[in-house]
């Protein structure tokens, strides 16, 4: 897709959302949360482009969120803490990644799982840390050294939740048509062919695992700021499943799959999730193979035939 | 060390025994998705679920049956034939109506298919029993319990989980050796294992054989969740922790291994056991600890096989 269109969609999509959070001070929310779990998307659809897929990233995700909440009470100020997650975000993830960067495919999804899945159980039992399922109330920190009222903040969350998202939407963009992000195709297609051309793909994964794991981090940072309770739930596989399921159903051809994406899904959830709370999983579950199986390109890939162009690349 | 160790060692045979029982059951989960994998290509992160699942069936059903006022050893007829039915319904309709659709596709793909199931099976077994914990002990009750022998104590230990649930586990065992081997319906299962594309060429229908062994998976799955059933209680978010439990097994082992699983259930049931009477906030990470620890050794497993690169 051309660049001048892409950026376009962009604009349109900033002024979409600020006009929408202008008009229904509800969606205000419900779109900072949004956005933020696009940034975590963008993380899954760098791994999606080397064709792997991480049902763990919940792990990140909730790394991030407890960052606010541990160090909050100490250090209150969200344009601090904000680099702090995804720091450590994506020290969890060099570490994790150094392990799981050698494996591919069915290993790389399911070990994923267990790690995120541990990290789960020990937020939980670990009560004395962090107060097992009663989960840890954040009190909102200073934006910029300035301490607002509540309906200033949830608007500050919103910009710094909306500049991120365009910031590292824009710098998934450009990873992607680096070399780097090449590389990352061509684990997909042969890798061995890469390695022969002296390219380490176990470097070239792990570069891109860190990458998302800290968006992951910063993700976390803005759900635990923007929902003020941090709980062992965002850890779990549902949450995982969720990112998995928003980067299918945005569609993983371009940067901008996972914010529509998300976006539609907060959107969908807000309203019908009240209603099937029992079988909203279920739900996911049939919507994901339905586009697995008939819309491959996502809602991006859908946009994109609309406006007569070349599809997206399936996942 | 010594004296640690004579303080704890009734805790450690407690562990032990423990761990054995629960090793009989990871087992019959992993020994069915490793082989449906096998001849599938195929990793169904919905196979927790088909455990969770028969063992809410096998609840359900003994309970039933006893509120019926029938004789107690049917509580044991319902443990399998709730397996049975949760296999025999479950397995078809997932494998004709799902996966037949994705063989061959990208790894990713299918990943992302058996896990969309997951999603689907965890809500309907929600909807169906509720997250109200569920249970029946009947089973386990029944046989009483056994004095162990362990140094100069006894252990008192329940007959079930002494010898019916490694009982049946070796019987597996021994018997899935026997039928991959020595029958004919085995032999095929095992030739299209091998090579798709030959066994199809000498006249095996391959879409058969991958319906008989998902369905046989499933029902092994379910037959674990149907014996661990009157030793736990069931509640939401078991299918998830037995799918990540059994996949730490099957790559322990080596995908594809069967009895390689069996010894890897034994190593990490018996690790995650003396966690839990040793050090019970860490019981969740000890079979992953185990799981790392064989595969940064061994990134093929214990007793995997390193394929071929293609180039």
């Amino acid at each position: 897709m051309r660049r001048g269109a892409e950026i376009s969609l962009a604009l349109l999509g900033v002024a979409g959302v600020l006009a929408a959070a202008w008009a229904a001070p509800w969606l205000r929310f419900v779109l900072t949360i949004a956005l933020a779990k696009g940034i975590a998307v963008l993380g899954i659809l760098l791994l999606l482009r080397a064709g792997q897929v991480s049902f763990g990233h919940a792990l990140y995700l909730s790394s991030g969120a407890y960052v606010v909440a541990f160090l909050a009470p100490s250090l209150p100020e969200a344009l601090l803490l904000l680099p702090l997650a995804a720091l450590i975000a994506g020290l969890i993830g060099l570490v994790a990644g150094l392990f799981l960067a050698r494996y591919r495919d069915i290993f790389f999804g399911m070990l994923n799982l267990a790690i995120s899945m541990v990290f789960y159980s020990l937020l939980e039992k670990l009560y004395e840390l962090t107060r097992g399922t009663d989960g840890i109330r954040v009190e909102p920190p200073r934006v910029a050294g300035l301490a607002l009222t509540l309906e200033a903040y949830v608007w500050a969350m919103l910009l710094v939740a909306l500049v991120l998202a365009v910031g590292f939407g824009m710098l998934v963009r450009a990873y992607l048509a680096s070399p780097m992000g090449q590389a990352l195709a061509g684990i997909k297609t042969r890798e061995t062919r890469l390695e022969f051309m002296g390219v380490s793909a176990r470097r070239v994964l792990l570069a891109a695992y860190v990458l998302s794991a800290l968006m992951g981090g910063v993700a976390g940072a803005i759900v635990g700021m923007t929902t003020r309770h941090v709980t062992p739930l965002l850890a779990y596989w549902t949450t995982s499943g969720e990112l998995v399921f928003i980067a299918i159903l945005g569609g993983a051809g371009g940067a901008l799959g996972p914010f529509l994406g998300a976006v539609t899904y907060e959107l969908v959830r807000v309203y019908a999730a009240a209603a099937f709370a029992e079988a909203w999983q279920a739900i996911l579950g049939v919507v994901l193979l339905l586009v697995i199986l008939f819309a491959p390109g996502g809602l991006w890939g859908m946009l994109l035939g609309l406006l007569g162009r070349r599809p997206g690349r399936a996942p | 060390m010594a004296g640690w160790l004579e303080q704890n060692a009734l805790l450690l045979g407690l562990a032990l025994l423990d761990g054995l029982a629960y090793a009989a059951l990871v087992f019959m989960v992993a020994v069915g998705l490793n082989m449906v994998f096998g001849v599938l290509r195929i990793i169904n992160i919905a196979h927790g679920s088909l455990f969770a699942i028969g063992g809410y069936a096998a609840a359900s059903l003994g309970l039933f049956l006893a509120a019926r006022g029938l004789p107690d050893w049917t509580g044991y007829v319902a443990l399998v034939l709730a397996a049975a039915l949760v296999g025999g319904i479950l397995g078809p309709v997932i494998e004709r109506g799902v996966l037949r659709r994705i063989y061959g596709h990208e790894q990713v793909l299918q990943l992302l298919v058996t896990f969309a199931l997951f999603m689907i099976l965890e809500d309907a077994q929600k909807l169906i029993w509720g997250v109200q914990p569920v249970s029946n002990d009947a089973p386990l009750r029944l046989l009483g319990t056994v004095d162990v022998p362990f140094g100069e104590d006894v252990i008192p230990f329940t007959a079930y989980q002494l010898f019916v649930l490694p009982g049946v586990a070796l019987a597996t065992l021994v018997g899935l050796a026997w039928f991959l081997r020595r029958t004919l319906t085995g032999r095929v299962i095992v030739a299209v294992t091998t090579d798709r594309e030959a066994a199809t060429a000498m006249g095996i229908d391959a879409r058969r054989v991958f319906l008989l062994t998902f369905t046989f998976g499933a029902g092994l799955a379910a037959l674990g969740g149907a014996l661990a059933s009157p030793t736990t209680t069931l509640v939401p978010g078991l299918g998830a922790a037995t799918i990540v439990l059994s996949f730490a097994v099957v790559a322990t082992a080596g995908l594809g291994q069967i009895e390689g699983a069996a010894i890897s259930a034994l190593l990490i049931g018996i690790g995650r056991s003396a966690a839990v009477y040793l050090a019970p906030e860490f019981e969740v990470v000890v079979p992953y600890l185990i799981m790392v620890a064989v595969l940064l050794v061994r990134p093929q497993g214990l007793f995997g096989v390193v394929e071929t690169r293609r180039v």
